[in-house]
Parts: C-alpha cells; structure tokens; sequence
C-alpha cells in the first residue's frame, strides 16, 4: 500500500482493492474467524447560479473504507476516512476490540459463500463527463434563464445547479471475494419562485442520469421549472372531503417506496410493518406488477452484487397484486428461515408496469378529485400502514383542472390505498430507484377547510 | 487528549493541526492563496471526529460500531460568490489544493489582505471531553441489556425492544482571513429506543429518547429507564386510538417536543440566506406583528449542556440567544457571516455546517416560545372540541410559500374541555406567517425536548432543540380519516 492516498477514478480501482485485501488479511491476522470491508472513493464539482449570477462553485471529494469483523458469530465494525496505512490499521483493530463486545448471534455472519456474485456484468454505469466549471456555468446559467423566462410570473430563484461525480465501488470478503466498479451521476437542478397576488410559491425540476449523453437540455429542464411554480400560484383551500387521488410519476415514486421499507428483512422480523406474512398475498389491486431490474443498463439504481457480494438478479416483486417475494440480505433471511435476495443494502430499480394511456387519459378517467403536486412531512407509520401527510395540488372536476389546490392533508391506509390503484400511467418517470408513470388511487380523505 | 485541560485552542491545535504537520505558515499561505481578487472573506476548517454507536435487538447487542471522519474545508466569498474545496487529508499539499480549487471562483488579481489571528474565548456551555470512554465498554452493553429487560417487565405487551447508544467527539478549528482563530470540542451522547406492542392483531409502536453535549455519565440508568417507560406508554395509547378527525379545528400543543412547529412554521423561515434572498415568506417584515402578543421565541445556542448549544458556531462566532419574535412582533433573523455581511449586520452566531465536507448556512440551534400565563389544565378545559397533540414525529416546511406540516405520534380529542380517546397518526398542516396570529393562550410550563432534534436543510444534518408551553390554537387544518362529525 502506498503511503499517500492520491486516488484518481481512472488508476484507484486497484489500489482501492489493494487497501481492501489488505485489511480483511490483518483481520484474519488479528483472529477474525469472517470479514468484510467495503472502499469507495468520490470526486466531482457542482456550481449554482442565482438570478444569472454564478453562486456557487463546490469541489467534492470524498473516500472511505469500512470494516466488519466476526468472533465466531460476535460482530465489529469501524470505518475511515483516512486510507493511509496506519489509520487503516487501526481501524480493523478497533472493529476486533468491538466484536469482543458483541453478543453470539448465529444468524451473524458473511452471506453463503454460493451465492456471491461470480461474474460483474458491465452494467454501463460508469460515463465520465469532460466538462469544466466553467462550461459547467454556462448550461447552469441557460437552465436557470429558461426558468426565469417561463412566465412574467417566476420572479425569484434558488438557482439552477449542473452536477458532476464519479466514484469508485469495492466490496470484498474472508469467502475470497473482492470485486469493484466505476459508477458516474451527473444531474441539473432547477428551483425558482413565482409571485402573485403577494404570495410566493416555489417549485423545481431537475434531470439525473449516470451519461451526460442521456440528460434532456438544460433550458428544457429549466422551462419545466418555470412553467410548474407559475401554475402553483393562487391555490386555494378545499372543503374537506373523500375523493380520488392522482399521484404524478414523480410522487407515485414515493407510494411505491413505502412498499420496499415494508417487505425488508428488518422491519418483518420485528413485526414493525403493515405487511406482516403477506408472501404469497394480494397486497395490491389485481392490474399492479413489478418488477425488480437491477441489471438495467445505466440504471440509477443498478448494481451487479449488492452490499454482501451476493449476486443480484431480475425477479418479479409482485405479479397481479400478489407479493412475491421480500427484500432480504443474509442475516434477516437466516432469522426468517429464508434465503438472502440479494437485497443487502435495499432494492434495485424496481420496474412498476404501465395499464393505462398517459397522465391526460388518467386525468379524465378520475373525473374529480386531487392532482398532487407536492407532498411534505414523513405522516406514515409503518407498522400500521396509517398515511397522512401534507399535499397541493390542482383541483380537477369533469376531468379538466379547476383550481391548485394548498394547504391541504390527504389520509388513507397504504394497505387500502395499494388495493384502490386503478391505473398506471404510461408516463414513465426514470429519474429514481422506483421506475414508475402515475398511479390513480380510488379514494382518500382530503382535509382542508 | 487531555480531557480536563483548559484551552481547547491549543489542545485542538496540537490533535488537528500538529498531527497533519500543518505549521501557522501554512494556514497563512492557504488563506493567502484564497484571498484574491474580489474575495471578501475566506475560512479554512479542520474537523476530527469519532462515533460510536451500540445497538441492541432481540435483548442481545448485536453489534458496536466506530467511526473517524477528519478534513479540511476551504472556503473563499466574493459578494454573493462562494467557492468551496475540501480534503479528507489534513495534510498540506492537500490543504493547498483545495485552497486552489476554492479560489477559483473569482478571477485571479491582486493578493488581499489576512488580518493577523485573534484567539478569542468563546463560551463554556459544556466541558471539552470525549464522551466515548466515559463509560467502559462492557458497561455500555450490560446497561442497554438492563434497559431491555425491565423494560420488557413493565408489560406482557411489549414484544420487541430496539435500543441503542451513541457517542460523538468533534474537535472542530477555524480560521479566517478575518482574524478568526477559534476552536471548540463538542461531545454529544444520544439514546434511543423503540418499543413494539402487540394486542391481539393489532401492533403499534412507541419511541423515546434524548441526549446532549455531555458524556454517558449523565445518561445513567435511571434516565434510560424514563425513556424507555415513555416509550412503552405511548405504544399502548396508540393500541386504543381511533382515526383522527379531519378538517380546521381548534388544537392544543403540548408542552416540550411540539415546539417543532415554530422549528418550522417559524425558525427556517427567518434563516438569512433566505430573506437576504427575498424567498422566505417572512421577507422584509420586520417590525410586523406575525404572532400574537402573547408570543416571544428566541434561538438560544447558549444553554448549557443542549444537543442545540455550541460554544462557538462553525465560524468562529460564539453563539448567542436571539429574540425573533417579542409579544408578536417579529424583531430579527438567524445570520451566518455571509449572510450578515450581505445585509449590512452583524452574524448572530448561527453558522453552522454538518461537517467539514459542507458549507456554513444559517441554521438555529434551540428554537423555543417563552411561558405564559396560562395553567396547561386551564387550557385544556377551555376547549369545548378539537384535539390535543403530546407528542410529534418529523416535520418539514415550505419556506416560501410558508406552508407546514407535522405528524403527532401520540394525540387526543378534547371533549367538553376533557381529554377524550387518542387518535392516530393526525398530520397538521398550517401557514407558518398566519398560525402564531390564532395562538390565544400560552401555558406557564415551558419545557425543552429531550434531546433528539436533527434539523435537515439542504442536505446537511445539525443536531438542534426544541420547545415550548402548552399552546392553544384556534384553527389548524386536521388530517385523519375520521371525518368532521
């Protein structure tokens, strides 16, 4: 090991697998009966400009290893962010002196050394951007100017934002396994305010993709930007009600969200989920499917082995509305008498299929009800399934857009509202882990007046 | 180090800076390389932290972990401009590097001036120790296994106990061009736990816990044993809830966590950076009554021992108790030193930032309404209906627009002026300019939070505190399930 750390993406590969070989030895050498250790290194730059002016300009760099040492079935773990020799070292020592601590725990422990990957796949996640901060500045500046010229009404900005990182990946453990990758997200941002009749509204847009190639233009990101915050202005408060409820391809990502905090290992061993015992069960409406992708080329979400090693594959998460399977890593698997998924560490782009025409065609099938625009606050309690959280939106009655709609609530119970999805819309949203159009609910409690 | 020496400048000095070889040529060389141009102010900041954390499931603690973050934040302004670099190696040619990258915001010229080093004594609000060793390790998992055992006792109920300890030790240093040289060791402990309750087929969760900047020493058993009844209380009342009503209604705040609401219908939207910005919906209204008379709130980062106080914000300034709101009218903002240089005043001391990979912004420290004149149970008993919140979840705002929303955890009716049947999961949403206007009492038992605030803004996390009396509310908007009978 080298005894300055000055990684760069293209050479770190190596050397990043090097600090990790060598830690999980001096863990063996220290008496560790299993290790793991994990090194990731990042660098990029971000600038925000501000009402046509450059703001801000942020160098990123950041690198990391972190360790997990077993006794037995007694676990450690430390992590650093000095990757010189020494720090290293004392690292992997620190995680021996807590294992010691540790209670025997026999579900404790490296996933089965059968099920780790045995083949990295190139999943196209790695495109590096030749871009400056100062070309950097100028797409910063068009984005936010095709914002600020949207309408008369968008008066202010937060600014628009061009982003850029790479970094590097790597995993390996005691079983003999030590794999990595490059990966790459670049992404603009946009968040201006609009004014009218003295109140102010704020919305944003943005774009994230892992090549430059694949991101819209930035004044197209920015135009959208404007055109949301001026239709934000003049909401009013509705009378309280029941009604349907249109979540847009970006919010519906959240409703599918919540299902993947409610299917992991953790909260189903604890019971602390509104979905207890629900494999093999109608846990949605008959029309919903879905998908697990994490082998899709350029996925945000992809990944060829999750944080275990264990390989990862396509599988089908929930065929007609039936749950069929959880979202497991080793240890919970082996404490529910199941196998590991190969979701140590979460999900990986899951894949919601389309029933319906566009986001127009779901607007007229609701007839009236809400459009949300916006969500807030974290009113969901898992264990329960209970859903309340602040909303605005538009208001839709006959099928066309009344009115936005502010400072309202909407309630249900995620176990109601998965079973009241009546549609999917084609209008498929990429830009997250849950790959999704929107989702019409049938019915929910609007608070308002 | 040393825990009971007296000069944290000098300790942090020796830890952060000697250690990396880094001389005061070094630091003046750095800063030079920033103060170009029209660069106004530049800071260099060194952090070395280490965490802990223990957890416990299944009455056995499953694992113990640690961590050392360390590095340098380099920052140059120029009007507006901001340029930031950061190295996760505080060694020199890293800090010069940086330097480089961070000056590169505005164009190159004339060297400006670094104004000759001013150590200055910032407060003493909690003493400079590491909290980790202040407790033997096996002490620590003997104590979270005797929390999990009596807690368990207190009810057959209980099915599954999550609890856990944690520690933190940053030792944080500034210096700018301004002449600032200060530094500040900042323990902070923290304990959590989450009870899970089951009844028939129906299961519910309670949570509770708390902290502060002081070691273990001060979460002894018995106070992790309040947690942990407060925990299991709240569980079992929400066995018995019904679905909150839905729709605007009176409400009742309780005294303590819920000060969350002004945290957000009140405190983000008086952050500098946004009224210098004219983007927060309080803009250019001070002066304005925002509140009722009956309302006074401050930002107070001087209270010994609290998760929100520091003895110097992460600028160097020390920080101080700030009146925004006097008997309802609205009297100042929350200022880091860009935002007080852009606006003509003085920094308030609430420049903060959740490490040294991120930039300083105005953020508040302890957020808390002053007491009343009225006795909470007077409060309570003059309420004919609405509902009385104990007890809340997160929260989140929208600064512009002035909108809020939070989620009470454990909630009730109010029936004739009593406490009826808990409700469940009720979301509160309001408009942070026009909810202390409806305020028409204000209890005499102001208490502060336990000690569990993360305030989130911009992607950066800084532990904060909360507080408040009891409060009335005329007209708050309600979301259940439950309809407006």
């Amino acid at each position: 090991m080298s005894d300055r750390t000055s990684l760069t993406i293209a050479s770190g590969l190596g050397t990043l697998q090097e600090k990790v070989a060598g830690a999980l030895k001096l863990a063996k050498q220290l008496g560790a009966t299993q290790a793991e250790a994990h090194a990731n290194f990042g660098t990029g730059f971000s600038v925000n400009v501000r009402m046509r002016e450059v703001e801000t300009l942020r160098h990123q760099r950041d690198q990391g290893l972190s360790i997990t040492v077993w006794l037995g079935h007694r676990k450690g773990t430390a992590s650093t962010s000095d990757l010189r020799p020494d720090a290293l070292e004392e690292s992997v020592r620190k995680a021996c002196a807590l294992a010691k601590y540790g209670a025997e725990d026999s579900a404790s422990g490296l996933a089965d050394a059968d099920r780790l990957a045995t083949a990295i796949p190139d999943l196209g996640l790695y495109h590096p951007w030749a871009i400056d901060p100062a070309r950097a500045i100028e797409l910063a500046t068009a984005c936010e100017a095709a914002a600020l010229d949207a309408d008369p009404r968008v008066t202010n900005s937060e600014g628009a934002s061009v982003s850029t990182s790479e970094g590097l990946r790597v995993y390996g453990n005691s079983h003999g396994f030590l794999a990595g990758y490059p990966e790459s997200d670049h992404s603009y941002t946009c968040s201006v305010v609009a004014t009218g009749n003295g109140a102010m509204e704020t919305d944003y847009e943005y774009a994230v993709a892992r090549s430059a190639a694949d991101l819209p233009s930035p004044e197209s990101v920015g135009a959208e930007a404007g055109r949301r915050t001026a239709a934000r202005l003049g909401g009013i408060k509705p009378e309280t009600r029941v009604a349907p409820v249109l979540f847009p391809a970006r919010v519906a990502r959240g409703l599918i969200g919540h299902l993947l905090g409610a299917i992991s290992g953790g909260a189903l061993y604890r019971k602390s989920t509104f979905l207890v015992d629900a494999l093999g069960k109608p846990v949605f409406a008959g029309r919903v499917t879905i998908d697990e992708q994490p082998h899709l080329l350029k996925g945000l979400n992809s990944a060829p082995f999750d944080n275990e090693g264990v390989a990862t594959s396509d599988r089908r998460l929930v065929d007609a509305g039936v749950l069929r399977g959880y979202l497991l890593g080793s240890y919970y698997a082996r404490k529910l008498g199941m196998q590991t998924t190969g979701n140590a560490g979460g999900a990986h782009n899951l894949v919601v299929h389309s029933t319906a025409g566009g986001f127009d065609d779901l607007v007229r099938q609701m007839g009236t009800g809400l459009i949300i625009a916006d969500l807030m606050g974290s009113g969901i309690n898992p264990v329960t399934g209970d859903y309340s959280r602040g909303a605005s939106g538009f208001w839709v009655e006959n099928g066309e857009i009344r009115h936005p709609v502010t400072e309202v609530t909407i309630a249900g119970n995620l176990k109601e509202m998965y079973q009241g999805i009546l549609a999917i819309g084609s209008d498929v949203d990429r830009r997250g882990g849950v790959i999704t159009g929107s989702i019409l609910v049938d019915r929910m409690t609007i608070a308002g007046s | 180090m040393n825990p009971t020496a007296g000069n944290p400048l000098a300790l942090v000095r020796q830890h952060v800076l000697d250690a990396g070889g880094i001389a005061d040529h070094d630091l003046e060389r750095a800063l030079g390389t920033l103060m170009r141009g029209a660069v106004d102010n530049a800071d260099l900041y060194f952090e070395v932290s280490r965490q802990e954390s223990w957890t416990l499931e299944d009455g056995i603690v499953k694992e113990g972990a640690h961590s050392i973050e360390q590095g340098v934040g380099v920052r140059a302004m120029a009007g507006e401009k901001t340029g930031f670099a950061y190295s996760d190696e505080v060694l020199v040619p890293a800090l010069l590097q940086a330097s480089q990258a961070a000056g590169a915001i505005v164009r190159q010229g004339q060297q400006g001036r670094v104004q000759a080093w001013q150590p200055r004594a910032g407060h003493r609000l909690y003493e400079p120790v590491d909290p980790l060793p202040t407790l033997r390790d096996d002490d620590k998992v003997a104590l979270l296994q005797r929390v999990d055992r009596e807690v368990r006792a207190l009810d057959p109920r209980v099915k599954q106990v999550v609890a856990s300890l944690a520690a933190a030790h940053d030792v944080v240093l500034v210096c700018a061009s301004d002449g600032t040289m200060a530094a500040d060791v900042r323990p902070l402990v923290r304990f959590n736990i989450s009870v899970i309750v089951e009844d028939g087929d129906k299961r519910e969760q309670g949570y509770a816990g708390g902290g502060g900047r002081f070691g273990y020493d001060h979460l002894g058993p018995e106070r992790l044993l309040d947690f942990g009844r407060e925990a299991v209380r709240q569980a079992l009342v929400n066995l018995d809830a019904v679905p909150a009503p839905s729709g605007e209604m009176i409400v009742v705040l309780g005294p303590g966590w819920p000060g969350v609401l002004l945290h957000e219908a009140i405190g983000h939207g008086l952050e500098g950076d946004f009224n210098r910005k004219g983007t927060s919906a309080f803009t250019g209204r001070i002066g304005e009554r925002v509140a009722s008379e009956l309302c006074t709130v401050v930002d107070d980062g001087t209270l010994p021992g609290r998760r929100g106080s520091l003895n110097m914000d992460d600028e160097g300034t020390p920080t101080r108790n700030t009146v925004l709101i006097e008997n309802g009218i609205l009297k100042g903002y929350l200022q880091d030193k860009m935002n007080a240089r852009l606006m003509g005043v003085e920094s308030t001391g609430n420049g903060r930032r959740q490490s040294f990979a991120h930039t300083p912004m105005p953020r508040m420290t302890n957020t808390y309404m002053l007491a009343g004149p009225h006795h909470p149970d007077e409060i309570i008993a003059s309420v004919k209906k609405g509902v009385y919140a104990r007890n809340f979840g997160g929260g989140q705002v929208d600064i512009t627009s002035g909108k809020f929303v939070f989620s009470a955890t454990e909630a009730y009716r109010i029936e004739n002026g009593k406490i009826g049947a808990p409700i469940r999961d009720a979301t509160l949403v309001g408009d942070g300019p026009t909810v202390l206007n409806r305020v028409t009492m204000v209890g005499n038992d102001l208490a502060l939070d336990t000690g569990i605030g993360v305030c989130g803004k911009e992607g950066q996390s800084v532990p904060v505190g909360v507080g408040q009396p009891t409060l009335r509310i005329d007209g708050l908007t309600v979301g259940g399930t439950g309809g407006d009978e």
